[in-house]
């Protein structure tokens, strides 16, 4: 079908320069920005080569905060991903809440996170947090969770983890829908009739594909990481919490240093492309097994 | 595991863990709201009951609502979701339609670069653009915080998929009788695709009415602030503690998304997961 040429620039048009403008433009300019020492508001603007990447290796915050964001990923991924398969697994074994489970699992997904951040901190009040209330009860000294310089990242862990879960959840269970019955009965037939021989034999190999896929989309959310950071505690106390995305955020905004802030966005940018290329390689490699 | 009936123990087993699994989920939920009907005095008692003894949902309501204009953030929040939804229909259709179904020179190229530009997460161009909008005298008004938005490569890559699946009769019956190309894209292919632009909907307002990064940069401005920003607003420059008012805002704030999830649970689940797809 060959479409008339106007009609196609009618069509495409619009897509082709907004995308432009915003996307591939954009893209380029933070490149090159990032060469410069801009400042936003400053009259001039001069290129300095890869001195932005330079300073880069000797900034301390840098080191603490690329370190507290690889850190994050390490423990939200593994964690959310076993427990989303976890969920999925359970409430696929049986129908009865089905509906009313997988609800109360998506829920953190889908509520306002920036909302949810600020009852978090409500509910890890050294005071009058019902976490500590609890902690209480049970006979243990309450905890200054975000103000603890050795607990206040982990404790974001556990708040990216308990809002990813349930997105982990849904994709594992999309994944156990796609597997045939027949693979069932025949592993039946070759003995495996115990849930665990079931769970190794067949349902496991089935989800690999969709477990990779999972463990790549958790660990790019996870390296964005933002909104709990920025309105819980602002990378501190002294840093302990400062992540890469808050970084670049200061630096632009806190202090315009735009230059540096650029190569800090590219250094973000390689890590988010590093991750889409497992991506993009795992979707290959579905499509052609499938 | 379908097929396979689990024993009585096992039964109940999963039910345990899934319920306790079920109080964490929720438990943020439950306690947000319960905050929000208590008054001060029993906030920050020295004894903590779940339930509210007395009510205060009046004054905590009142004083969310009072204290920094929530209803007209909401009002914010669903104008901008809502341009930003429209215009993305707009702009990225008629492109997948010709994407999937016409023949011309730089469709490949132009593919390419759809799925190239899927890899570039938002927060990566957000500099720059701010600084384009900085330049254009853009920044904190409605425009900045639709703009963009409006190309939604995403939007292209599922709406091509779909459309690729709809039958090239049904296109050449349009031709003949005579209808444009922009009309087969409106009045054949978008009816055709409405379960994927449903999809692509609740995705496109959950992400928005959510998002926090990009409003915080792009705007100043109280009349312009979206939900997100005014609860972090009230917590960050208001009385960081008056909790009671927080909470009422919060859930103010995530009531809108919350029962449209309630009431259409499966497609919500549709939508987000198509997310997948891009993370």
């Amino acid at each position: 079908m060959t479409g008339g040429r106007l009609n196609v620039v009618l069509l495409t048009a619009p897509a082709v320069l907004l995308m432009l403008v915003f996307l591939v433009g954009p893209l380029l300019c933070l490149i090159a920005l990032s060469f410069t020492d801009y400042q936003l508001g400053a009259p001039s603007i001069s290129f300095v080569g890869l001195a932005n990447y330079d300073e880069m290796t000797g900034d301390d915050t840098v080191r603490i905060s690329i370190g507290n964001t690889l850190i994050y990923v390490a423990i939200v991924v593994p964690v959310s991903v076993a427990l989303g398969l976890g969920a999925a697994l359970l409430i696929d074994a049986d129908g009865s809440l089905r509906g009313f489970y997988s609800a109360a699992y998506f829920l953190p997904v889908m509520a306002t996170l920036i909302a949810m951040a600020i009852v978090w901190g409500f509910m890890l009040d050294p005071r009058i947090g019902a976490v500590n209330f609890a902690l209480k009860a049970f006979g243990f000294k309450p905890l200054d969770f975000l103000h603890d310089r050795k607990l206040v990242l982990f404790t974001l862990c556990g708040i990216g983890i308990w809002q990813s879960v349930g997105f982990n959840m849904v994709l594992f269970m999309a994944g156990l829908t796609a597997i045939p019955s027949e693979l069932y009965e025949a592993a039946a037939i070759d003995g495996a009739r115990r849930g665990g021989s079931r769970f190794a034999l067949v349902t496991w190999p089935m989800l690999a594909p969709v477990t990779l896929f999972t463990v790549v989309i958790t660990a790019i959310r996870a390296f964005q990481v933002f909104d709990t950071v920025q309105v819980l505690t602002d990378g501190g106390p002294n840093k302990a919490s400062e992540v890469l995305l808050h970084t670049i955020y200061a630096e632009a905004f806190g202090y315009f240093r735009v230059g540096y802030a650029a190569a800090l966005v590219v250094v973000f940018l390689v890590f988010i492309l590093a991750l889409s290329a497992i991506r993009v390689f795992v979707l290959d490699r579905g499509r052609q097994t499938s | 595991m379908r097929g396979h009936r689990l024993t009585a123990p096992m039964r109940l087993v999963r039910h345990l863990v899934l319920l306790l699994g079920t109080v964490a989920m929720l438990a943020p939920f439950v306690l947000m709201v319960a905050t929000s009907f208590k008054p001060k005095e029993e906030i920050f008692a020295a004894e903590f009951h779940l339930l509210p003894q007395r009510l205060g949902a009046a004054e905590n309501y009142h004083e969310a609502l009072t204290q920094v204009p929530l209803l007209h953030f909401l009002l914010n929040g669903a104008i901008v979701t809502a341009a930003i939804f429209a215009l993305q229909v707009l702009v990225n259709v008629p492109a997948a339609y010709a994407l999937a179904k016409l023949r011309f020179r730089g469709r490949a190229t132009l593919f390419g670069a759809v799925l190239v530009c899927l890899l570039i997460p938002y927060q990566a161009i957000a500099l720059p653009i701010y600084i384009l909008f900085y330049w254009l005298g853009l920044l904190n008004t409605y425009a900045a915080l639709v703009l963009p938005f409006t190309i939604s490569v995403f939007g292209i890559f599922l709406m091509r998929q779909f459309f690729l699946g709809v039958p090239d009769d049904l296109i050449d019956a349009a031709r003949i009788d005579g209808m444009s190309e922009y009309g087969i894209v409106w009045s054949v292919m978008a009816p055709a695709a409405i379960p994927a632009i449903v999809a692509f909907g609740i995705f496109s307002v959950v992400a928005h009415w959510n998002d926090y990064f990009w409003p915080l940069i792009a705007v100043g401005d109280l009349g312009l602030y979206t939900p997100p920003l005014g609860i972090a607003h009230l917590k960050l420059n208001g009385e960081g503690t008056a909790y009671g008012p927080l909470m009422a805002a919060a859930t103010i704030v995530i009531a809108p998304l919350v029962l449209a999830f309630l009431l259409a649970q499966r497609r919500f689940v549709e939508g987000i997961t198509f997310t997948g797809l891009k993370g």
